[in-house]
């Protein structure tokens, strides 16, 4: 290497050395791009829980009966717990391989909040579960024969009620951080607290696929979801917090 | 719950070494390098010269008292080497110094403050590495240093890539982390430490995997960050670097 590249080398690093501090937004916009990022390199995995959706939400047809009339009364509820499961099966990877490899350490050590980093984590988990869910959704509800019509407002639930599910799963993640196969012991732990989302979930799918109002219930679960976001990533962070001891 | 005690006298973890220590270099205490930093060392009047304190610091892991009363005092431009046998609690330490680890006994000080009071704060004037480099195999060399960096500081691509260069990673830049061997994997790592010159670095076995020169490099790392007035603990069984060899001594008993 010659001198001038050296010099050139040691201005570059000395300038970086003095860089302001990151604040707490662009600290927790990289750790959501990075996690973007890494799902869209490990296609398979993220690809994983929309098959895995779109495929229960086919089964029934074939077990229950292929009358569109039967289908259509069952449609929500199976559209709900499809997604629930869907959004459980993501959730194994959300803090799973930062804590192998050590980033979980470091954005706990970064200065930073770590309440904030993991809140940005649960929101690209829901980004490439939730949200993604939400869209296949319609198509699921019409091969269960649903109207189109009833299109505009099962996607409206969905949105919000897949927040709930990521920011509750996101807990549950971290509090089975510290175990080795913790996939059942997470399902566990994720499932009983998802319940009110599922009870209002499926409450308001069913009344916009039968044509009614669907206000009551969703105003409910967006409830739930700001409930979920406030107080979710404290829960996470603390747990994170403890399996780092 | 294990029996708690406070040790009597024991000696096995109290430093044995402390005057190897050179003198600070002149100006130190005017001109250290962190006048960006919030804990800036620049008004020596308002700081105590010992920055970084450790008072009886007694840890249990189950039945296993790891930590048994570690004390010891570290002032700026001093590198603390903690050395002992495997399982003899290294790791342990460092992790219980920069709060990730809470002693049953025992307080760590920074600037004369208890970290437990404003961990943010401390935390942003520290770095630690580990024995496993923080890097995500699926994302490439620089991509990692982006956000591993990122995260803390405003950072410049161009500072990125000098940090690279600085620590021979320059050919695997745009390379996948997987595709990397364990020493170049490292040396990405200690990229990471180029660009963070924070007042305090917390190093585990910095130079596992690397061959003599990467070895060299992390002493010339560190003896720059001590040059700049930041201090340095670090754990390692092996012989620091020539650069340092000034270090104090810590040895940990099993």
């Amino acid at each position: 290497m010659s001198a001038g590249a050296g010099a050139a080398i040691d201005i570059a690093l000395s300038a970086a050395q003095a860089a302001p501090g990151a604040s707490a937004l662009e600290a927790a916009r990289l750790a959501l791009a990075r996690d973007l990022r890494l799902a869209f390199r490990k296609r398979g995995q993220l690809i994983q829980p929309l098959a895995f959706f779109a495929l229960v939400t086919m089964l029934f047809p074939l077990a229950v009966s292929p009358e569109l009339a039967r289908l259509r009364a069952i449609a929500p509820g199976v559209l709900w717990v499809a997604a629930l499961l869907a959004s459980l099966l993501a959730l194994e990877f959300l803090f799973r391989d930062d804590a192998y490899d050590g980033t979980l350490e470091q954005y706990a050590l970064s200065g930073q909040s770590l309440t904030w980093l993991l809140f940005a984590k649960s929101v690209a988990h829901w980004l490439l579960t939730g949200l993604p869910l939400a869209l296949m959704a319609p198509f699921a509800a019409m091969s269960l024969g649903v109207a189109a019509a009833a299109v505009p407002g099962i996607i409206v639930v969905m949105l919000v009620g897949t927040v709930a599910l990521s920011l509750i799963g996101a807990i549950g993640a971290a509090l089975t951080l510290g175990m080795k196969r913790s996939g059942a012991l997470l399902a566990l732990l994720t499932l009983p607290l998802s319940l009110p989302v599922l009870i209002y979930g499926a409450r308001a799918t069913q009344l916009a696929i039968g044509g009614s109002s669907f206000i009551a219930p969703l105003e409910l679960l967006a409830a739930l979801a700001v409930l979920c976001v406030t107080l979710a990533p404290l829960a996470a962070a603390a747990a994170v917090r403890i399996s780092l001891e | 719950m294990p029996v708690r005690f406070r040790p009597q006298a024991d000696q096995g973890h109290q430093l044995r070494v402390t005057n190897l220590r050179k003198a600070a270099p002149q100006g130190a205490e005017q001109d250290c390098g962190y006048g960006a930093n919030p804990m800036n060392l620049r008004d020596s009047r308002a700081v105590p010269a010992n920055h970084l304190e450790a008072e009886n610091l007694q840890l249990w892991r189950g039945d296993h008292h790891v930590l048994k009363g570690v004390g010891f005092t570290l002032s700026r431009g001093e590198c603390l080497q903690v050395t002992g046998s495997n399982g003899a609690g290294k790791t342990t330490l460092l992790r219980t110094l920069c709060g990730l680890m809470v002693p049953e006994e025992g307080r760590v000080l920074w600037e004369g403050r208890d970290v437990r009071t404003d961990l943010p704060a401390f935390h942003s004037a520290l770095m630690y590495l580990g024995h496993e480099a923080p890097l995500k195999a699926d994302l490439t060399a620089r991509e990692n240093l982006y956000y591993w960096i990122g995260v803390r500081r405003r950072t410049p691509g161009s500072g990125l890539d000098a940090a690279l260069a600085r620590v021979g990673a320059d050919a695997c830049r745009e390379r996948l982390v997987r595709t990397l061997s364990a020493g170049q994997k490292r040396r990405v790592a200690l990229a990471g430490l180029a660009l963070m010159f924070c007042p305090l670095w917390l190093l585990d076995e910095p130079t596992t995997n690397l061959d003599a020169e990467g070895q060299q490099l992390v002493g010339a790392l560190m003896a720059e960050q001590l040059a700049r007035g930041g201090a340095i603990v670090v754990a390692t069984h092996q012989q620091l670097p020539a650069a340092v060899r000034a270090a104090r001594r810590l040895e940990m008993a099993a």
